[in-house]
């Protein structure tokens, strides 16, 4: 009892995220602390073959037409039924927008103990660790996974997600769902991404601005320089937040992930939602006035300087570089 | 519509932070408290809905350092109701512990929506919301970014990675995770709040015990090697400007 690992598998639209697999890498370390199997749970509507690259000892898979799409309601519903007879030592969920919502209520209706915002585990002399990354990537917090059975919510960054998959796929193993009656939260519709706008995705150049602007009247300092590089405009969540700029140019966990030649960082501390999205990126520079700002630990090169002081005079250069 | 929104005090992250002596926690002697923003974000939800359809805003936050300022700024901005829940803070507490002492309040004031920020970055045993839904019995959506009343139900915009948006109708009672407002936090001029400071009643409701059963015990806290450091670019802004449009050049991108 309680020494298998479990992963709920996260998936969207037909595709397996992809802190799907740096959990299940994650996973493996610790079963192979405990001695059990790595587990994927893998809920939803014709929605097996999804469980084609998982790196997994065994998926489950549980069928029903309403979880063809993801609600907290459904998945909790299933998750307790499931969970407390078959005693995993650990379940690990995304620290995400499906797996953060479901851990909580699991934690709460089970009296599961929950560990969250987990980076990294080990498993050393029988017992199993967390390394959370808090207060904005700034602070690691580790201690013991409590037992018998915890729920962790895993962030990015501490597995590569090619550890997370295989070529082989795995055994499935399909369970019954339970019945899921009176659910109280129900999907009307999607709606993609306003398109239109530039697809910061395809940009060789970004310019990306943060916290650091102040204000909104600072954001054309932004775009005079985008302008004279020929490049464009993205954010961090600040400052979409704020209304200034569209949220098809929010770099992050809930907008997009970019692959950029340069990628240069403007007054954007680096929080780990933030960072997840651009380690694609060929160069990181960042700017900033904090030397403590985590966006220093992923930046190849960095400088510790007002950006509105920056601004004018790395434009009025650029400009220059340009016609000369 | 009447909301009750959860407010929380996080550290601010502009300041240095630092681990106490025990080597397990923040050292919170140093630690400037502010308003979770997401939380800021909840507070402009409920005042928005207010404002389209009616009902009253009850704002809600524990009672530590900065609690009265985030208290009138919110009546500040149109909350009718504030409330500070007094006990020993000092002493640390965890979201598990928060989410059972608040549904036990919020129950008694049988709202139609409970809001609070989605996540806090120091949380460390789940974000409040989940925790607080299934206290109160209570349907959840997280990462929500847009609220509609809707023939007794509302309708709301929950943000998935890469902008994509899922509307989904949810049954009231309902206890949502705000991402983002339908509109940025307003901003309260402060003699708007010090006006407040003299008109609002701000109710004080003692708590007992405060049960952290639920969330994990740290051994050891600690800031993060640096594995990789940047290289850094030095000189008055016209060197490190200089500097800058080499590497562009070199990269082939000026």
């Amino acid at each position: 009892m309680n020494r298998d690992i479990f992963v709920l598998v996260e998936h969207l639209q037909g595709r397996v995220a992809e802190i799907c697999y740096v959990m299940l890498a994650a996973a493996r370390v610790l079963a192979q602390g405990t001695g059990g199997k790595v587990v994927a749970l893998l809920l939803g509507h014709q929605a097996q073959g999804l469980a084609a690259d998982l790196a997994a000892d065994q998926v489950w898979y549980i069928e029903h037409p309403l979880l063809a799409d993801f609600t907290s309601d459904a998945y909790q519903q299933v998750l307790a039924e499931l969970l407390p007879s078959k005693a995993p030592r650990a379940v690990l969920l995304g620290d995400t927008s499906i797996g953060a919502e479901v851990a909580g209520v699991l934690s709460a209706r089970l009296g599961w103990p929950l560990v969250s915002y987990c980076r990294n585990v080990r498993a050393s002399n029988g017992t199993l660790e967390f390394v959370c990354q808090i207060c904005g990537g700034r602070i690691m917090a580790e201690g013991e996974l409590p037992g018998p059975s915890t729920l962790v919510t895993m962030i990015p960054g501490g597995y590569k997600p090619e550890q997370g998959r295989t070529a082989q796929a795995p055994e499935v193993i399909q369970l019954e769902a339970p019945d899921l009656e009176s659910l109280r939260v129900v999907v009307k519709q999607y709606l993609e991404p306003a398109a239109g706008d530039v697809d910061i995705t395809k940009e060789p150049v970004l310019i990306s601005v943060g916290r650091g602007i102040q204000q909104q009247d600072n954001l054309s300092l932004v775009e005079e320089l985008a302008a004279a590089m020929g490049s464009v405009v993205s954010a961090s969540r600040p400052v979409v937040d704020q209304g200034w700029l569209p949220s098809t140019r929010l770099v992050g966990k809930s907008g997009k992930r970019v692959k950029p030649k340069i990628y240069l960082a403007l007054g954007i501390s680096g929080a780990p939602e933030h960072v997840e999205a651009i380690t694609d990126s060929e160069l990181i520079i960042a700017v900033n006035t904090d030397p403590a700002a985590p966006i220093f630990n992923v930046a190849q090169y960095g400088a510790q300087i007002d950006i509105l002081e920056l601004l004018p005079v790395l434009t009025e250069q650029a400009r220059q570089a340009r016609a000369g | 519509m009447n909301t009750v929104v959860v407010a929380r005090l996080v550290p601010d992250l502009v300041e240095e932070l630092n681990i106490d002596s025990s080597g397990k926690a923040l050292d919170m002697a140093w630690v400037r408290l502010i308003l979770n923003e997401f939380d800021d974000h909840a507070i402009e939800q409920a005042i928005l809905l207010k404002e389209r359809s009616g009902g009253q805003v009850t704002v809600m936050v524990a009672d530590v350092d900065g609690a009265d300022d985030v208290l009138y700024a919110a009546a500040a901005k149109g909350a009718d109701q504030l409330i500070k829940l007094t006990g020993d803070w000092e002493a640390g507490s965890n979201n598990h512990a928060l989410a059972r002492v608040f549904a036990a309040h919020i129950r008694q004031l049988q709202p139609d929506l409970v809001l609070t920020g989605v996540q806090a970055h120091n949380d460390l045993d789940g974000a409040l919301g989940p925790l607080l839904a299934h206290y109160l019995g209570m349907p959840y959506v997280g990462y929500v970014a847009g609220v509609q009343p809707s023939n007794g139900k509302v309708i709301v915009r929950k943000e998935y990675p890469g902008g994509l948006i899922a509307e989904m109708e949810v049954a009231l009672p309902a206890t949502l995770g705000i991402q983002a407002a339908d509109q940025p936090p307003r901003y309260v001029a402060f003699s708007r709040i010090r006006q407040a400071m003299k008109t609002a009643s701000l109710v004080e409701q003692p708590v007992a015990g405060l049960d952290p059963g639920g969330g994990p015990t740290v051994n050891r806290m600690f800031q993060p090697e640096v594995g990789q450091r940047a290289t850094m670019l030095t000189g008055t802004s016209q060197e490190v400007a200089a500097k800058l449009i080499e590497i562009f050049r070199e990269r082939g991108v000026l």
